[in-house]
């Protein structure tokens, strides 16, 4: 390339506060190659793009450097830009002197030094790019959900009514979710089931919705359009199909005296359970660790039970793998349980509030549970120890969230309002009940949230105190409350019957692995990392995954389906295309070079790597080589950092490339 | 008010290899948060740590860098899955190698820094740039120049030995 086109770009001014941009284009037009150089306020708007083409057109470049923000943030603008111009995308870089130069330099001369290396190692760069021509690969029109909550459910949907396929895999015996669990629902306060079961059923009897509960993904290869993944169908020891969903086994089970995990350990379920009774599907699960049967040998009274003999102790894990062209991440939450630390945690205050020692220390979904109409209690506020009504409660905020010294510094989101909730549910309850409320911030952001909470204090007469709860102890059957109210500026002191901790909101524990199965990355708490905080919020950086719901961050339900039905669409928009065009930076073989020691095979983590024989006219076998299947490359260059005989090439980053740049050091 | 920068003689040059899903995006989001670090460092992106060749590294400190960072994803986080730990395998027999030519070991850095940690980006570089600083200038390594070969300034008499006896 000898007539090279640069574009130094101001950004406004968060560019061009550090750094003199004019100097950068006039130092870029002396490098050798540089046909053209410029500045200009904002290279990303319409103008901006504008004069990149006419200069194109004008200087005839063959080329082209655009300096400003970083290539994950606009690389495709400019590509996009350089294509309407007539030239190749893959001869546009972008020098990234934005992020990493003028947003972190103060120095305005060490900037301006800085931003004409980038400039000038790009050029070098660009003077050895190849055009490159984009891989088309075909699409499966099958979507992956995983996770079977409200986003799960809703996602689902949304692409089955759009007439593709959808496979559902949920790990517990049930879709639902954490709302299933829920008695009524903020903002409007309708019931909870009343408007999640018809989904749910929805789900169930929809043609385009393959269901998997009890379920796991095992592994997952391939790539955007063209997944494979390995779905364990752990044994359920019910025989799906013959079972009808009658419940005599339930009934007749001798072990009842199993906690229920659905209730929060306040119901107790048999060892051959549905985990609640609207469950989809409606057949049951058993629990094969608690399950006299399995643990003995003896019993086996739901088999003799069972009418259509859909008991079956023999039943083994099944392994199935599946296409499929997108997969949605939808496996949610999980309450921070202060109780008990779990293994490898590194967030402190584990045992704090007498969490696990005192039972009427409950959390916000234990008392969902306690709530429900539906709940071991039949919707009666009582206390888990004596079964009396509460007179006085205390809910405390803020537990785990907000607390950077312990290791959680975020905002769980959606406790202010579940609390006000919680304080209305109660008051409906018992009327002469009094709720009290440890609070930091009432944080009700929203539409109709914050009318919400005021109902509660103005109307429900919740007693909110500024403050945090310092110290909690039991006495007599009372447990003792002592914080500050730190707008009053004085010590409280409450003796509660029942105080309902609002623990922090957290990923699911395992969600590292599942993101490590799908190579999706996510944040130090967890929490799955979309592509772009604001403008691709539902994408992952890795092409083809989308995520859902509270996997991502606390949301409540209102985002939650909202940004489900947004992966939704991302997948539909997908598929609407039979082919998928795909980045050309693949691995090329040279087979002259090649001596087929296979080294390339052996580290290809996508196992791209064929060996290729190479036959004379004869038909006789000349030699064997290495070869690269562009569909299935992934574009990591391993295989090229291996070769001993410098016979890989990957395309976009070749050796030549790179050696371009480090010579301009 | 900014405080004013401390000058020193000597600024090193700093080169960092970096992958595209982790690194890189980690110093943008070093950027995006506005955290300051020294500007010595010049980024190279690729798309894996797998894929950066030791040769680079060999060439970058003949070409005049003083210090060269690696870095990439988290064991278990690479975008490809795996290209990370061959880098690592093969880094660890590459220090080995230079450290038998007399390179000073603490001139090459390999770090993990992920998207999230813009924080440890800043660090890293910092704490890398300060060393070499303190270290002075890489010399026993550079290529020489065309006319360093031709000045005779290296015609030592062992060398014009040498060549008497060819
Ligand atoms: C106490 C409390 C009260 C609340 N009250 C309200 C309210 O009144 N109004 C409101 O709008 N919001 C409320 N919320 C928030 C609401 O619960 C969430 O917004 C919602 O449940 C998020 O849905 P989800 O599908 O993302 O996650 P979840 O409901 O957690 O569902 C995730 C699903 O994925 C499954 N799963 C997890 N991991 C895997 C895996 N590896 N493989 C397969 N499946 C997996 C899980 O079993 C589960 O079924 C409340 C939250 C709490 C804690």
């Amino acid at each position: 390339m000898s007539r090279i086109g640069v574009f130094v770009c101001h950004c406004g001014e968060n560019i061009s506060r550090t750094v003199d941009v004019e100097r950068v284009a006039e130092a870029a037009g002396h490098i050798s190659g540089v046909a053209y150089a410029t500045d200009y306020k904002y290279m990303c708007s319409d103008p901006g793009q504008g004069l990149l083409k006419k200069a194109v057109a004008e200087h005839k470049l063959d080329g082209l450097v655009v300096a400003a923000c970083s290539p994950r943030m606009h690389e495709k603008t400019f590509r996009n830009a350089a294509k309407a111009a007539g030239l190749n995308p893959f001869l546009c870089e972008m020098a990234n002197i934005r992020e990493h130069c003028s947003w972190v330099h103060e120095d305005r001369e060490e900037a301006t030094a800085k931003a004409i290396d980038i400039v000038r190692l790009m050029v070098e760069r660009v003077k050895k790019d190849k055009a490159l021509q984009p891989i088309t690969v075909p699409i499966t029109k099958r979507a992956l959900v995983i996770g079977g909550g409200i986003a799960g459910i809703q996602a689902a949907l949304d692409i089955a009514d759009c007439g593709h396929q959808v496979l559902l895999v949920e790990r517990e015996p049930s879709i639902g979710g954490h709302m299933a669990q829920l008695s009524e629902t903020f903002p409007t306060l309708d019931c909870s089931q009343c408007i999640m079961t018809p989904k749910m059923v929805d789900v169930a009897n929809h043609p385009n919705i393959k269901l998997y509960t009890w379920s796991e993904i095992e592994n997952v290869d391939g790539y955007i359009g063209n997944f494979q993944v390995t779905i364990r169908k752990k044994a359920r020891s019910v025989d799906m199909d013959k079972c009808t969903g009658c419940g005599v086994c339930m009934a007749k089970c001798p072990q009842k005296k199993i906690k229920s995990k659905f209730d929060c350990g306040l119901g107790t379920r048999p060892a051959i359970y549905v985990p609640f009774p609207q469950a989809v599907p409606n057949a049951p699960v058993i629990d094969r660790e608690n399950c006299t049967y399995f643990k003995s040998g003896k019993c086996g009274v739901c088999a003799k039970v069972c009418g259509p003999g859909a008991v079956d102790y023999d039943q083994q894990d099944e392994l199935i793998t599946e296409p499929v062209g997108a997969i949605v991440v939808a496996t949610g939450f999980e309450l921070y349980s202060i109780a008990e630390k779990p293994k490898g945690s590194s967030i402190k205050g584990y045992g704090e509030f007498g969490h696990g020692t005192i039972p009427d220390v409950i959390d916000g979904m234990t008392f969902e549970r306690l709530a429900s109409a539906s709940g071991p209690t039949g919707g009666k506020i009582l206390r888990p120890s004596d079964g009396r009504e509460p007179k006085q409660v205390v809910f405390v905020q803020c537990v785990g969230s907000r607390a950077r010294e312990k290791g959680i510094s975020y905002c769980s989101k959606v406790c202010c309002m579940y609390t006000a909730k919680h304080t209305m549910l109660y008051k409906h309850k018992v009327h002469d009940g009094q709720a009290y409320v440890f609070f930091m911030d009432a944080r009700t952001p929203g539409k109709s949230y914050d009318e919400f909470w005021r109902r509660a204090v103005e109307e429900e007469e919740a007693v909110y105190i500024r403050g945090m709860v310092s110290r909690l102890y039991q006495k007599g059957d009372k447990i003792v409350v002592m914080g500050s109210d730190v707008l009053v500026g004085v010590q409280v002191e409450i003796e509660a019957d029942l105080v309902v901790l609002a623990t922090a909101v957290q990923p699911r524990q395992g969600a590292d692995s599942l993101a490590q199965k799908l190579g999706i990355s996510y944040d130090t708490y967890n929490f799955y990392s979309e592509a772009h905080a604001k403008l691709k919020p539902v994408e992952c950086a890795t092409a083809g995954i989308y995520l859902a719901g509270a996997c991502q961050g606390p949301k409540d339900i209102p985002d939650t389906v909202s940004q489900a039905s947004a992966a939704a669409a991302k997948v539909m928009t997908l598929f609407a295309k039979d082919q998928l065009e795909r980045e050309p930076i693949v691995a090329r073989v040279n087979e002259r070079n090649c001596v087929a020691c296979f080294y390339c095979k052996k580290v290809c983590p996508y196992g791209a790597v064929e060996e290729k024989e190479i036959r004379d006219r004869q038909g006789n076998l000349v030699r064997v080589v290495a070869y690269v299947n562009p569909g299935v490359c992934g574009g990591c260059g391993t295989c090229q950092a291996t070769c001993p005989s410098k016979s890989v090439e990957l395309d976009g980053y070749t050796d030549e490339q790179v050696m371009a740049m480090i010579e301009a050091l | 008010m900014h405080e004013t920068k401390e000058k020193h003689d000597f600024e090193p040059k700093i080169v960092a290899f970096v992958c595209t899903w982790c690194t890189y995006a980690g110093a943008d989001l070093a950027g995006t948060s506005r955290l300051q670090y020294p500007s010595n460092v010049r980024v190279l992106k690729f798309p894996c740590t797998g894929r950066i060749d030791p040769v680079f590294i060999l060439r970058a400190f003949q070409r005049g860098a003083d210090g060269v960072l690696v870095s990439g994803c988290h064991p278990g986080d690479c975008h490809y899955m795996a290209g990370n730990l061959h880098a690592r395998r093969r880094f660890a027999a590459f220090r080995g190698l230079l450290d038998f030519v007399g390179v000073d070991l603490n001139r090459l850095q390999f770090s993990w820094v992920s998207a999230a940690e813009g924080g440890k980006w800043v660090e890293v570089v910092t704490e890398l740039t300060e060393r070499i600083r303190a270290m002075g200038p890489m010399e026993e390594f550079k290529t020489l120049e065309t006319e360093e070969c031709w000045s005779g300034a290296l015609a030592t008499p062992e060398l014009q030995e040498a060549y008497n006896q060819i």
